[in-house]
């Protein structure tokens, strides 16, 4: 057994997030930075270029990139030889949240009572937490601080199979275009096929750590990724909703084995503003 | 590369009806910062016939939900949320005033509607980009709702505040426009 004192884990939750919200990936921004390239639109050129500054200032004055700094997501890996010690590892992972968000001047965004009293919790806590627990000994942690302007515009849907790969092609083309401007395109369209309802929403949301621009290794897979993203760029929404030809950025393909008479289907859609890190304790 | 055209906030009937959908922008001047908690108050304060934290008739209104200011600055991060969840209040601030709303997302059509009734312009902030917009914002200052904390109502003071005109008062729109310009069909 290898122990990991939950202290590091309290502390490495919050520098996650803290990195998350200043600082985007680098592929995402070289992602942004070839959509500015291939853009034809002048608006949308104009919306990508403030988006590239905003990139830069964030980074260098450490002001979140946008005052949107999300519910927290906390996916751990946990190795089946790893130890925790000193306490136990939701109140540790909430307590890095609640460290993160407050050293890190981020908004606090979370509510309470959702359909009534809907008031702040004060700290972004409770973080939404997944633990898979894995062969070996170390606990990677995936941080991702998700903005509802995208979320809000995520759907779930259970597909008869009989109508097949190309009502998949439709259905999540159709959620983009009903999003529209809202979700703050361009985006990355996480897309979860298969398993049950629940299973194939995490499938979508997951689909979103695949850096952008590398395809689902199987061919099939990366073959509807490509027709999913020709069907979201003929859509005309463009960068901001201002009209354009580069809607996404790209679309990430989940797939899993489903029941014979389902074809779960989920959107989770992603600003341009990708927000994700992740560090091995 | 074109000037960007820079005008005074508040927005006037002269400025407001010259506004074109798809025009640049760079504003100057007071705004008001409320999103969906200070809306639900100020529509039930409308409502019962009580004054609102400002005046609204000539009014921008920001909408936006800023991250905490660091020691020594104005504003915390301060880009634009989707302005759709206050549709349910926009018609009767138009009608009580309000000339300029501004941020991001479509408009549902009883507010379009509004919009073209009242002479009243819709702007886009572009966002995420928060971090940029803050560098515009000179002076913020919370005026009421304080305990809805980064839900409550500022004034602010703005110089060089970049957007877009996404309606304009004769029922122009920049994300239909833009979409139609761009669509291809399959």
């Amino acid at each position: 057994m290898r122990e990991i004192a939950l202290d590091a884990v309290t502390e490495t939750v919050a520098r996650l997030f803290e990195q998350a919200c200043y600082h985007l990936p680098e592929d995402v921004l070289l992602a942004l930075r070839n959509a500015r390239e291939a853009e034809v639109s002048p608006p949308a050129r104009v919306a990508l270029d403030k988006i590239l500054q905003n990139v830069a200032i964030a980074g260098r004055e450490r002001v979140p990139l946008c005052q949107d700094t999300g519910f927290s997501i906390v996916w751990l890996e946990l190795g089946q030889e790893v130890c925790l010690t000193g306490g136990d590892l939701c109140t540790a992972v909430n307590a890095g949240v609640r460290r993160g968000y407050a050293d890190g001047y981020l908004r606090k965004s979370v509510v309470k009572g959702p359909f009534s009293s809907r008031v702040n919790t004060g700290d972004n806590t409770p973080a939404d937490i997944w633990v898979d627990v894995v062969p070996g000994n170390e606990l990677k942690i995936t941080v991702m601080p998700k903005g509802s302007g995208s979320e809000n515009m995520s759907r779930l849907v259970v597909l008869p199979p009989a109508r097949g790969r190309q009502s998949i092609v439709d259905f999540v083309v159709n959620c983009v275009d009903e999003a529209g401007a809202n979700p703050c395109p361009p985006l990355v369209v996480g897309v979860g096929i298969g398993g049950t309802t629940e299973k194939t929403m995490m499938l979508a949301k997951k689909a979103l750590l695949r850096r952008v621009g590398v395809p689902n290794p199987d061919s099939e897979d990366a073959g509807l990724e490509r027709d999913i993203l020709a069907g979201v760029n003929r859509l005309g929404i463009g960068a901001m909703g201002y009209g354009g030809r580069i809607t996404a950025l790209a679309v990430h393909i989940e797939t899993f084995p489903c029941h014979i008479a389902s074809l779960p289907l989920a959107v989770n859609l992603q600003c341009w503003c990708h927000r994700w890190a992740e560090a091995v304790l | 590369m074109a000037q960007v055209r820079k005008v005074k906030v508040p927005l006037w009937d002269e400025v407001l009806r010259e506004l074109r959908a798809g025009e640049e922008l760079l504003l100057e001047g007071v705004m008001y910062v409320a999103r969906d908690a200070a809306h639900r108050r100020m529509f039930e304060a409308l409502e019962q016939g009580l004054p609102l934290p400002f005046d609204i008739r000539g009014a921008a209104v920001y909408y936006m939900g800023p991250s905490p200011a660091r020691e020594g600055s104005v504003i915390g991060s301060a880009g634009p949320t989707t302005s759709g969840r206050m549709d349910a209040y926009a018609p009767l601030m138009i009608a009580r005033g309000l000339r300029t709303m501004i941020g991001k997302g479509p408009r549902a059509k009883e507010v379009r509607d509004a919009m073209v009734q009242y002479g009243a312009v819709y702007l886009g902030a572009v966002g995420g980009a928060g971090a940029l917009i803050s560098r515009s914002i000179r002076k913020s200052r919370v005026i009421a709702y304080e305990e809805l904390g980064a839900e409550a109502v500022r004034q602010l003071e703005v110089a060089d505040f970049p957007c877009v005109v996404i309606n304009d008062i004769y029922g122009g729109d920049l994300y239909e426009a833009g979409k139609s310009r761009y669509r291809l069909e399959s």
